[in-house]
């Protein structure tokens, strides 16, 4: 015990992965931080290898859903609760960020003003208080930590104190979205109304259109992947992570054996609103564009079947099921745009009727079946 | 509008014998200067004479032309003295009169005067309505004539409001004190806003008049805030109806049932695009009777949503009863499919359901409070609704089944009840309800394949915070947020409102997670 102790954290939290995701996660950042970036950038664009722009964008945006997924797995998977307003916190994140993104244009807008185009559109004369300090970029990545974690505490607080759950919770967390995106929609709320952040120029004084730019967000995003992937992994399976498991199980034999859940909840869920929020600032500058239908009740409940279609209670699953919806999205919206509504409302029913374990679910009984089968032959 | 004047021509026609207007005016009306044009027409006016509507009409339409030194109103072939209107030559070369902008709106206004004369009692009514926002004081006397002859009571005292208003710049005060002693009497903002400048001691010198305004400027004040408030809770209950009609469908399906259906707005889609349907229908096959397609529509819209809501709850919901979040999830993409559908099947853009004409205009409580009574209807309708989800689910033997089955299902199993086809049919009625909600919702707001999302959280926030399984909290809990969200919209408008009604129901929630009437006993989880 005492050895374990002295163990550099980092190797603690790779302890908690098995050899196969050892294995899986080393591919994943090899392609994500080595390969794509060869191929995009070495490669001419005619070559059938050459990674394209909006290749490095997609993926990069399925990469930020992925941490969104994993976040909601977390508390829905492992806690069982689930919110249908994750979308808010990876708003707050990305509108966190996105100030900053606003500020770095600086006298390039439309107007050629101090002031973002649209306060000058609004005839705003200085910049609200909230956003002040919003140039440094500093006090805008502990925003996107802070707004989050502070937003979902409040609420998280008073909701699992008066032991609210299961579709309550759910029906609270959407009214919840609903009421933050009619508010981000106001041009009086100062976020930009309903165009929200748009027509960034550059970061950290980089240009952000730039193939370079471009390749550090994207492999930054895959670490950030990464690095949810290995804590949530030792996450749930640390004593704070069984606890969990047991609350989501049995909550009510939980108390009686003394211990309170609202700690427990309260803790997973700001770590998913963090977490949702980091996602939704890498995503902002790799996308261009942040408005308040990120909020939208229909993008939080899709972030709930990302989660289901990969298999839930698992954490390759939401990853998996993130890239397999939005790659899915992305292919309907271009090839059959009026059937992908009909596809991801079949996908709805079909994967909570049908594959309650998602796709690893489902790979897991094919695997044993054709274990079984070479069993019996030999 | 046309048919009055062509009839108040003939008429003028017939008895120009004895009323002629001044032909040296009219002469006037064929000067140089615009100025002289104009005052030519306001002094026309003044005599009040129907009979030169007839001129003004002609020269608004170009035909009032100059023969040497008679003005005659050209009609094709013919050719007509203005000022006494008999048939005369036509004459060799007819200068024609330049009317510009100026004078086209003089004439308008001296059009619309006049219609003070009518015959008719509704033009009557109709020109003195409009004069209340614009009167000059050079109509004074013109309002005056117009008021002695008139012998309807609501048009006489809508006239001698607007002869005051003309009055206020008299230069006589003892007429300007009457005006404002008259004008008290009226509860309009417009004449709030006329008053004030006469409390002002630079615009009135006369003291007496001076103080009559003030207090006339406090007396219509307090009728103006008691009458916006009267409306306030008015659309407040009339918002209120709405969100109990949509949510009444969910507070039997999730409510009674326990079901969550996220697919309820698209059956209330389904109610409204049932009113289209059948408006189309009575459109291509009876014209004539387009007014009723409404009533019509009603079996219409209940029964597709019901049957919508059967083959729902056969393929999906009755696999997932008692798992709630998968429910939830599933019926999600019931929605997200009945949306598509109604895009291949109706295009994607709103379509336009009409009102029947029935529902337009509006019961005028008050000067300035009128009650539309598509409003009105919609308050019906939803006590109607209400009173018959009430009887279905008390006074027949569905319901008592419905009851039955959610209260303890093995136990209604036992004694003969059909649990599932019972499950299917109350999901149905549910639906159905729904279905009816919606054909009211298309006629005040838009019918697309997306309004069904705009419910779905308002809904579950009414049937949340009235209480599951209680149709009684739902309804308390529709009205009280209608109202209180109009009287929020007062003075927060409309956004603000609607956050900060949905932030107290969050909070509401967090203190009475039960809602506002709570289960007692055994329901109780």
């Amino acid at each position: 015990m005492k050895a374990t102790m002295r163990e550099p954290f980092i190797f603690r939290f790779f302890s908690a992965l098995d050899a196969r995701s050892r294995i899986a996660l080393g591919v994943f950042l090899a392609v994500t931080l080595l390969a794509i970036p060869a191929l995009h950038l070495m490669l001419p664009p005619e070559s059938a290898f050459h990674v394209s722009t909006y290749a490095i964008t997609l993926l990069g945006k399925i990469m930020c859903y992925a941490i969104v997924a994993v976040a909601m797995d977390l508390i829905w998977g492992f806690g069982g609760i689930l919110s249908l307003g994750h979308g808010i916190f990876f708003a707050l994140g990305g509108y966190a960020f996105g100030m900053y993104l606003m500020r770095q244009i600086g006298r390039d807008g439309s107007y050629h003003a101090d002031l973002p185009d649209f306060m000058v559109f609004l005839d705003w004369k200085e910049l609200p208080w909230y956003w002040h300090g919003s140039d440094s970029f500093w006090w805008a990545a502990a925003l996107v930590v802070l707004v989050p974690a502070v937003v979902a505490f409040i609420f998280g607080f008073f909701a699992f104190r008066s032991r609210i759950k299961g579709v309550y919770f759910s029906i609270i967390t959407q009214a919840l979205t609903y009421a933050a995106m009619l508010l981000f929609f106001r041009n009086e709320t100062g976020f930009g109304g309903n165009n929200g952040f748009t027509d960034f120029k550059r970061i950290l004084g980089y240009s952000i259109t730039s193939s370079e730019t471009r390749l550090v967000l994207f492999g930054l995003t895959a670490l950030m992947l990464a690095a949810t992937f290995i804590f949530a992994s030792w996450l749930v399976r640390s004593k704070y992570g069984r606890v969990l498991t047991a609350i989501r199980d049995a909550e009510s034999r939980v108390m009686f054996i003394g211990y309170n859940p609202l700690w427990f909840k309260l803790f997973v869920w700001t770590l998913s609103a963090v977490l949702c929020g980091i996602a939704g600032a890498l995503y902002v500058p790799q996308v261009g564009i942040i408005n308040p239908s990120e909020m939208s009740v229909a993008n939080s409940i899709e972030i709930a079947i990302w989660v289901a279609v990969g298999g839930r209670g698992t954490l390759i699953g939401p990853i998996v099921g993130a890239f397999v919806v939005n790659l899915a999205k992305s292919w309907f919206t271009v090839s059959f745009p009026e059937y992908w509504l009909f596809f991801l409302g079949l996908l709805f029913i079909v994967v909570t009727l049908l594959l309650p374990h998602g796709l690893v679910g489902l790979w897991k009984t094919l695997w044993k079946t054709l274990r079984k089968s070479q069993g019996a032959q030999a | 509008m046309l048919k009055t004047l062509i009839t108040l021509l003939l008429m003028a026609c017939a008895h120009t014998a004895h009323a002629a207007p001044d032909p040296a005016l009219v002469l006037q009306l064929a000067d140089e200067d615009s100025s002289v044009k104009v005052a030519a027409i306001q002094k026309l006016t003044t005599t009040a004479d129907p009979d030169t509507v007839r001129i003004f009409k002609a020269m608004a339409e170009d035909s009032l032309m100059l023969a040497g030194d008679a003005v005659v109103i050209i009609d094709g072939d013919k050719a007509f003295d203005a000022a006494t209107g008999k048939l005369v030559a036509m004459p060799e070369s007819p200068e024609s009169i330049t009317v510009n902008n100026r004078i086209r709106g003089e004439l308008a206004n001296a059009m619309a005067a006049l219609e003070l004369f009518d015959a008719d009692p509704t033009v009557r009514l109709a020109s003195a309505q409009k004069l209340q926002s614009k009167v000059s004081a050079e109509m004074a006397p013109l309002l005056a004539k117009a008021m002695e002859n008139e012998t309807d009571a609501k048009i006489k005292s809508l006239l001698a409001l607007a002869h005051a208003q003309a009055n206020l710049a008299n230069t006589d005060p003892v007429a300007r004190l009457a005006a404002v002693r008259a004008l008290a009497g009226s509860s309009s903002p417009e004449v709030k806003s006329l008053l004030i400048p006469i409390t002002q001691n630079a615009n009135e010198k006369d003291n007496r008049v001076r103080y009559a305004a003030i207090s006339a400027v406090k007396e219509i004040e307090g009728r103006v805030k008691m009458t916006d408030n009267l409306g306030r809770v008015f659309s407040g209950l009339s918002l209120g109806s709405i969100l109990l009609l949509g949510a009444l469908g969910l507070a039997i399906t999730y409510g009674v049932m326990g079901i969550i259906n996220m697919a309820h707005g698209e059956l209330l889609m389904v109610g409204a695009y049932s009113a289209y349907a059948m408006q189309s229908l009575f459109r291509t096959y009876f014209p004539g009777a387009i007014d009723w397609y409404l009533p019509a529509a009603i079996p219409l819209a209940f029964f597709a949503a019901a049957l919508v809501g059967v083959i729902m709850e056969r393929t999906v919901i009755r696999w997932l009863y008692g798992r709630t979040l998968e429910t939830l999830l599933a019926t999600w993409g019931l929605s997200l499919i009945l949306i598509q559908a109604a895009r291949v099947l109706f295009g994607a853009q709103n379509v336009e359901v009409a009102n029947p004409s029935w529902m337009s205009g509006g019961i005028e409580l008050m000067p300035n409070l009128l009650l539309p009574w598509n409003r009105i209807i919609i308050v019906g309708f939803a006590l109607f609704v209400l009173s018959l989800v009430w009887v279905l689910m008390n006074k027949t033997r569905l319901g008592m089944f419905v009851r039955a089955v959610t209260q303890n299902r093995p136990m209604a199993g036992c004694v003969g009840v059909p649990t599932s086809r019972i499950d299917t049919l109350a999901f149905a009625l549910g639906a159905g309800i729904a279905g009816l909600g919606g054909l009211a919702l298309s006629q005040i707001s838009n019918v697309g394949p997306d309004m069904g999302q705009g419910y779905i959280v308002d809904a579950f926030m009414v049937v949340v915070l009235g209480g599951v399984g209680q149709l009684a909290g739902a309804v308390w809990a529709a009205l009280g947020l209608g109202v209180f969200t109009k009287l929020l919209e007062g003075w927060a408008g409309a956004v603000v409102a609607k956050i900060v009604v949905l932030v107290f129901i969050i909070v509401f929630i967090q203190k009475r997670p039960q809602g506002l009437f709570a289960l007692k006993g055994r329901f109780v989880e």
